[in-house]
């Protein structure tokens, strides 16, 4: 079988045994501390035109229609035309029934579709039927794939089914980058977190991502915080970069800006581009617009003058 | 000997969203008595202060306007209640801001009375300010009000307590949520008034108080996007202006109440139509 023979390949499941444990307290302050650098003016507007530039736009609801992925679409090419010279946002994240939706409106655009594969969101499936999952949304057109992690069988102790599948997932993906969600807010700690990054890491993410958005808590400072950490690390140890997204509960501009804050201190700037970092949200890019009017008029902005999403 | 009991000072902060912080910008400015002395420090609120508290209001508008006229009614009645039984509290904080006795009283009984007044007027404005129109086509025709929705009121200089109070039930009664920056000479018992609200079942985030400077929280009052209407007590010719101008970018409804005695003339339900919009329905009937 295919699985097998990509495991022989390249892919080991780490010792995990060997993992440093995860200082809650001092993560906590780390954490406070990203929160007082004060980010104005010019720097302010940098840094939110990178944020923009760094949305995955999504919408993964059961009343998803053509329409709605249409218009999502249409914002993400559009993001607010009154203001001129804005990037556009990095990727719209979306089922892979819609995929082929998304991929008509954004030709001729260079923007991502990523579509969620694996029986998104709780992931509770046979292997074969992710794998159709994700071909299908392959094959349809995503970009970009995001997976979810079985949490049942990880907290069980089987982390051997985790790495296995992500690795097989990775192998149906090809050459499309691969998503990891963790769903944090189903690990439960920190020293879970870290080590389900660590697992995810070594079976081949490109990126890992903290959460379907589904389950509260979704992102958080925190869990962020010890994913870049773990990122960091297997950059040290191994020399590959892999790319961060959180996602879900990041509504305001401010918060972003100290996601950004706490990437910059933690990896530095080669991961501070869409390549290697993204924001899973839908009402965050208003925020980030009406913020951006502001400091173009001097004029507190209201939702009511920019598009739905 | 017994020592003197050290006093308690009281910290006056604003009120946002149903809560009391202290301004985002750590300023304060000091409010004196008649002989200089020091009585406290109030919060010179910012333009943030004034963004987070138009946010408060907007979240908490849909859900206050939806409350019944009864609902509403009762709530600006039991405010008058909290008052009534605060009644001491702000003679004495008048009185500290220059007013004499027998005047103070007058004021604090003419807000509590003016308060059950407007409580009065929620189920009945409706009535009064909705029509039935006449059209010349098979249509049954009528006009309602609805709540303009958030309102920025900047509230008279002269009359600390009443001229507030008489700006802010109107606005609230009517389904509006609002932000008021406090008189800058008389600010104590806005601040005061804003712990009456909090005690009273008012929900978080439809009155928020701010005390600081008008000269520098007027344009952006004026000038929000998300604020629908603007009501401004100032006289001077400069304020007006600046208000009307910078009103005009989202079109916002510009009240002014700068020629009003707040002891004789605010018991008017045209102060409540004042911030309201009126939807006109065609619905088509056979002949």
């Amino acid at each position: 079988m295919a699985l097998t023979a990509l495991k022989k390949k390249s892919a080991r499941l780490p010792d995990l045994s060997r993992i440093p444990a995860v200082d809650e307290v001092g993560v906590n302050e780390r954490v406070a501390r990203f929160q007082t650098r004060s980010i104005k003016k010019a720097a302010k507007v940098e840094a939110l035109k990178l944020i923009l530039s760094m949305i995955d736009l999504t919408t993964l609801e059961g009343q998803d229609t053509p329409g709605k992925v249409k218009q999502l679409c249409q914002k993400a090419i559009h993001l607010h035309d009154a203001l001129p010279g804005l990037p556009h946002v990095a990727a719209v994240c979306v089922y892979p029934t819609m995929v082929s939706v998304a991929k008509e409106a954004l030709a001729g655009h260079d923007i991502n579709i990523a579509s969620v594969a694996t029986a998104f969101p709780s992931g509770m499936s046979t292997l074969k039927v992710k794998l159709d999952d994700t071909r299908m949304a392959v094959k349809a057109g995503a970009t970009e794939i995001d997976m979810v992690i079985s949490r049942g069988r990880f907290l069980a102790g089987d982390y051997r089914y985790v790495f296995d599948e992500i690795v097989a997932v990775k192998e149906a993906c090809g050459d499309v980058h691969l998503k990891v969600i963790l769903e944090t807010g189903e690990l439960g700690t920190l020293d879970r977190v870290r080590k389900a990054s660590v697992l995810a890491m070594h079976a081949g993410a490109d990126f890992i991502k903290t959460s379907t958005g589904k389950i509260q808590p979704a992102a958080t400072m925190q869990v962020t915080l010890v994913m870049l950490q773990a990122i960091r690390d297997f950059y040290k140890e191994t020399g590959k970069m892999v790319g961060m997204k959180p996602a879900g509960g990041i509504s305001t501009s401010k918060l972003a800006i100290h996601y950004l804050v706490m990437l910059h201190e933690t990896l530095g700037n080669a991961w501070m581009t869409p390549e290697w970092f993204r924001f899973g949200a839908s009402s965050l890019a208003n925020d980030v617009l009406m913020q951006l009017m502001k400091q173009s008029t001097g004029v507190y902005q209201s939702p009511d003058y920019f598009s739905k999403d | 000997m017994a020592a003197k009991r050290l006093a308690v000072a009281k910290t006056y902060k604003i009120y946002i969203g149903g809560k009391f912080p202290r301004t985002e910008s750590g300023r304060y400015f000091s409010f004196e008595d008649k002989q200089g002395n020091v009585v406290a420090n109030m919060c010179r609120g910012s333009r943030k202060d004034f963004r987070n508290s138009v946010v408060a209001a907007r979240k908490a508008q849909p859900g206050w306007a939806k409350a019944s006229a009864y609902l509403r009614s009762q709530i600006l009645y039991r405010i008058a209640e909290m008052l009534e039984g605060r009644r001491d509290q702000f003679i004495a904080e008048l009185q500290l801001q220059g007013a004499a006795a027998r005047a103070a009283e007058k004021e604090v009984d003419l807000s509590i009375d003016r308060l059950i007044y407007f409580a009065g007027w929620a189920d009945k404005y409706q009535q009064v300010f909705s029509a039935v129109n006449p059209v010349n086509s098979s249509h049954f025709n009528f006009s309602v009000l609805e709540p303009t929705g958030v309102v920025s009121i900047l509230a008279p200089d002269d009359s600390g307590l009443l001229g507030l109070i008489s700006n802010i039930a109107p606005a609230i009664v009517g389904g509006n949520t609002c932000v008021v920056l406090a008189s800058e000479s008389k600010p104590l018992s806005a601040v005061s008034f804003a712990e009456v609200l909090h005690a009273s079942d008012v929900p978080g985030g439809v009155v928020n108080i701010l005390t600081g400077f008008r000269s520098e929280l007027t344009e952006f009052f004026a000038s929000h996007m998300d604020v629908n209407a603007i009501v401004y007590c100032d006289g001077r010719k400069a304020v007006a202006r600046t208000v009307q101008e910078l009103a005009a970018d989202n079109i916002k409804r510009v009240i002014a109440r700068d020629q009003v005695d707040w002891l004789r003339d605010a018991q008017d339900p045209y102060l409540i139509r004042d911030t309201q919009e009126v939807k006109t329905t065609w619905h088509p009937i056979g002949t």
